[in-house]
């Protein structure tokens, strides 16, 4: 168990060091970022000033390895167009993005995963093939589109949700199925296949030889086993929900990560979207990784390799 | 003694394929009734298809299936899950994957009982320890707490049992269930067996290939061919007086009960067990039968051969001796 883990934490640290290399040698080697800092209008005289004032005429590796010290600290430097800490700017939008994850993720979990199982549990049947009807056409259906749909119906027609901004739970919902329906399709096949494939086992056929309830042969013996892929893509589908949060979080005007990124792209403020792409991608690791703690908890065969 | 289990023509298809074709057999309470038979036979599906665990696409259907009297062919899976494991427990062919990869043997063994019983967890973990102990596991404390992975396929198959048996139950279908046991703790498994079933009446059908096993605990052996019983008579009965030309063949491949180990050849018995076309008629031994004459191809008579001692074939008694003679 002990091993495991600390094997994958020792990938999970490799890969990260290794996105951080990738964002600041982005940064370093698309142009001269003094030039792009000091705007269309500045003179050479602006340009130089600038590349002193940020340290960029010191030796490349030096740069690195000071960004490095100074990322590793959660200091990504300042905003020029907010005018304040990128770290904090950070720190006050992520609440937002983390929780829209959330809720997507847990509409998602909710909707598909007793329909993975009833499909299973029903396989072939007309049940099953209108489940599977409804994860293609989830599938193919882009997601601006639907939060449109969304908005004309529940906000605009029904006036039961509010149509965008930030605010208290009701303004999460809307983005949050919007979010949920592209997981849906593949949590859903995936619990269904994995459903089937544990219905099939010999251990499921000593569960019934044993008289167990049905609730516990499917749920307790049948999904516990199902689970363990599904953990893995659930905490993908998460990761692609926080960076999907830009086109999200700009349809619905939430002031999370996503939209500060999509303002700060608009101003050429490199140094926020910089760390948003950052933060995004070390999120991703740190999920994968919980999926893999989570997985040797739901396998035992895990746990002691 | 009462019919626990009573089977008659019971048959198993699986989409065109027939698996057992009107198999008939008794298992009488405190009992062991064997079951014998080339691999393919439908042993196997023949179980499953009592305790309705057949797999997906098996279609089951019997003239009679009754369990203590009751008839169990309407029964629906919440009513037959009352039976089992509590009343009828199975032991499966397939030690190393029949258990639950995900929970520790403890768990697993202890579910029965609270089920069943609503024993306390306490209560559970005691018995299930003392079955552990009884199947011949030392320190039982420990393999409760560990996951099947962790078990090799002989301790897999003693948990398989002790878990059977964890609700005495009062009639136990084992699929071969010591085939991954060595002959020291198949002997003591096999007596243990013998032992609960003197004290409770267990009934047992018990599946086999290895006819030293017959011999030495049947009460009662039935011999399977093709999806059909072709002979059943008590034990003593069926050793010394064998009638179907397949059971004669069958006991001819085993000289010294107890040499034979599973996977060896039946030896003697040219041809292998052939598919059979639904609609056949007649004996599908008869391909393979050193006897076979016209009558074969009909309807074959069920006829008996001395007390409680029946065989398909139409055969008269005595044909062998007469053949050689
Ligand atoms: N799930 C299934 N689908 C289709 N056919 C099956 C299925 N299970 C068993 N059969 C067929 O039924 C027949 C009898 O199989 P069965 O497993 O009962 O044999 P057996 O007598 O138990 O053999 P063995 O001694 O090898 O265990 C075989 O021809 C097999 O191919
Ligand atoms: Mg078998």
């Amino acid at each position: 168990m002990l091993r495991f883990l600390l094997r994958r934490l020792a990938v999970a640290l490799l890969v990260a060091l290794t996105v951080l290399t990738l964002s600041f040698l982005l940064t370093r080697l698309s142009g001269d970022l003094a030039i792009s800092i000091a705007g269309p209008n500045a003179t050479q005289e602006d340009v130089d000033i600038i590349r002193r004032a940020y340290g960029l005429n010191r030796p490349l590796t030096q740069q690195y390895l000071d960004w490095l010290v100074r990322a590793v600290q959660g200091d990504f430097g300042d905003s020029f167009f907010f005018k304040d800490r990128v770290a904090k700017l950070i720190a006050s939008r992520l609440p937002i993005t983390m929780t829209l994850g959330l809720v997507g993720l847990a509409i998602a979990l909710v909707v598909s995963l007793p329909l993975g199982i009833i499909a299973a549990v029903r396989e072939n049947s007309w049940v099953d093939r209108s489940v599977m009807m409804v994860a293609l056409i989830g599938q193919a259906m882009p997601s601006f589109w639907l939060g449109l749909i969304l908005m004309v119906v529940l906000g605009l027609n029904l006036g039961w949700l509010p149509i965008s901004g930030t605010g208290g739970w009701e303004y999460y919902v809307m983005p949050g199925i919007v979010l949920a329906f592209s997981a849906i399709p593949s949590l859903m096949r995936l619990t269904r296949s994995g459903m089937i494939e544990a219905l099939s086992s010999d251990y499921i056929r000593t569960a019934r030889a044993k008289g167990l309830s049905r609730l516990s042969i499917l749920v307790k013996h049948g999904f516990r086993n199902a689970a363990i892929p599904v953990v893995s893509i659930a905490a993908v589908q998460l990761g692609f929900m926080l960076g999907g949060s830009i086109v999200i979080e700009s349809v619905f005007a939430m002031h999370g990560v996503g939209y500060l990124a999509w303002e700060s792209i608009g101003k050429n403020d490199f140094p926020v979207v910089q760390a948003v792409v950052l933060v995004l991608a070390l999120l991703y690791i740190a999920l994968t990784l919980l999926a893999d703690m989570l997985n040797a908890v739901l396998d035992p065969r895990l746990r002691s390799a | 003694m009462s019919a626990l289990l009573e089977v008659q023509g019971l048959r198993v298809t699986f989409g065109g394929t027939a698996a057992v074709r009107g198999a008939s057999l008794t298992v009488n309470k405190g009992e062991t009734h064997c079951l014998v038979g080339e691999s393919g036979c439908g042993k196997s599906v023949t179980s499953l298809a009592i305790m309705a665990l057949l797999a997906k696409g098996g279609r089951r259907e019997a003239d009679v299936l009754s369990f203590a009297g009751q008839d169990i062919r309407g029964l629906n899976e919440r009513q037959m899950s009352r039976l089992r494991g509590d009343r009828m427990a199975m032991i499966f062919q397939e030690p190393m994957t029949s258990l639950n990869p995900a929970y520790t043997v403890g768990s697993q063994m202890t579910e029965v009982l609270r089920r069943h019983r609503g024993a306390s967890r306490v209560q559970a973990v005691d018995r299930a320890a003392e079955l552990l102990g009884r199947v011949g596991i030392t320190a039982p404390g420990l393999r409760l707490g560990q996951f099947p992975h962790q078990l090799s396929g002989g301790l897999r198959q003693r948990v398989m049992i002790a878990m059977a048996l964890m609700c005495d139950p009062e009639l136990l279908i084992a699929d071969e269930p010591t085939t991954a046991l060595d002959v020291t703790v198949q002997a003591q498994i096999l007596r243990l067996l013998a032992g609960i079933q003197k004290d409770l009446g267990l009934g047992i059908l018990l599946i086999t290939h290895d006819l030293g096993v017959v011999a030495r605990i049947a009460d009662r052996v039935s011999v399977m061919y093709a999806g059909e019983v072709v002979e059943s008579a008590p034990t003593a009965a069926l050793f010394a007086d064998p009638q179907h030309p397949y059971t004669r063949g069958l006991l001819a491949c085993v000289p010294v009960p107890g040499k034979v180990k599973r996977g060896d050849p039946l030896g003697s018995i040219p041809g292998v067990v052939p598919r059979i076309p639904p609609g056949f008629r007649g004996c599908a031994f008869r391909d393979r039968c050193a006897y076979a004459h016209a009558e074969c191809a009909g309807t074959i008579p069920r006829r008996g051969a001395g007390a409680g001692h029946e065989v398909l074939c139409t055969l008269p008694p005595g044909y062998a001796s007469r053949v050689a003679a």
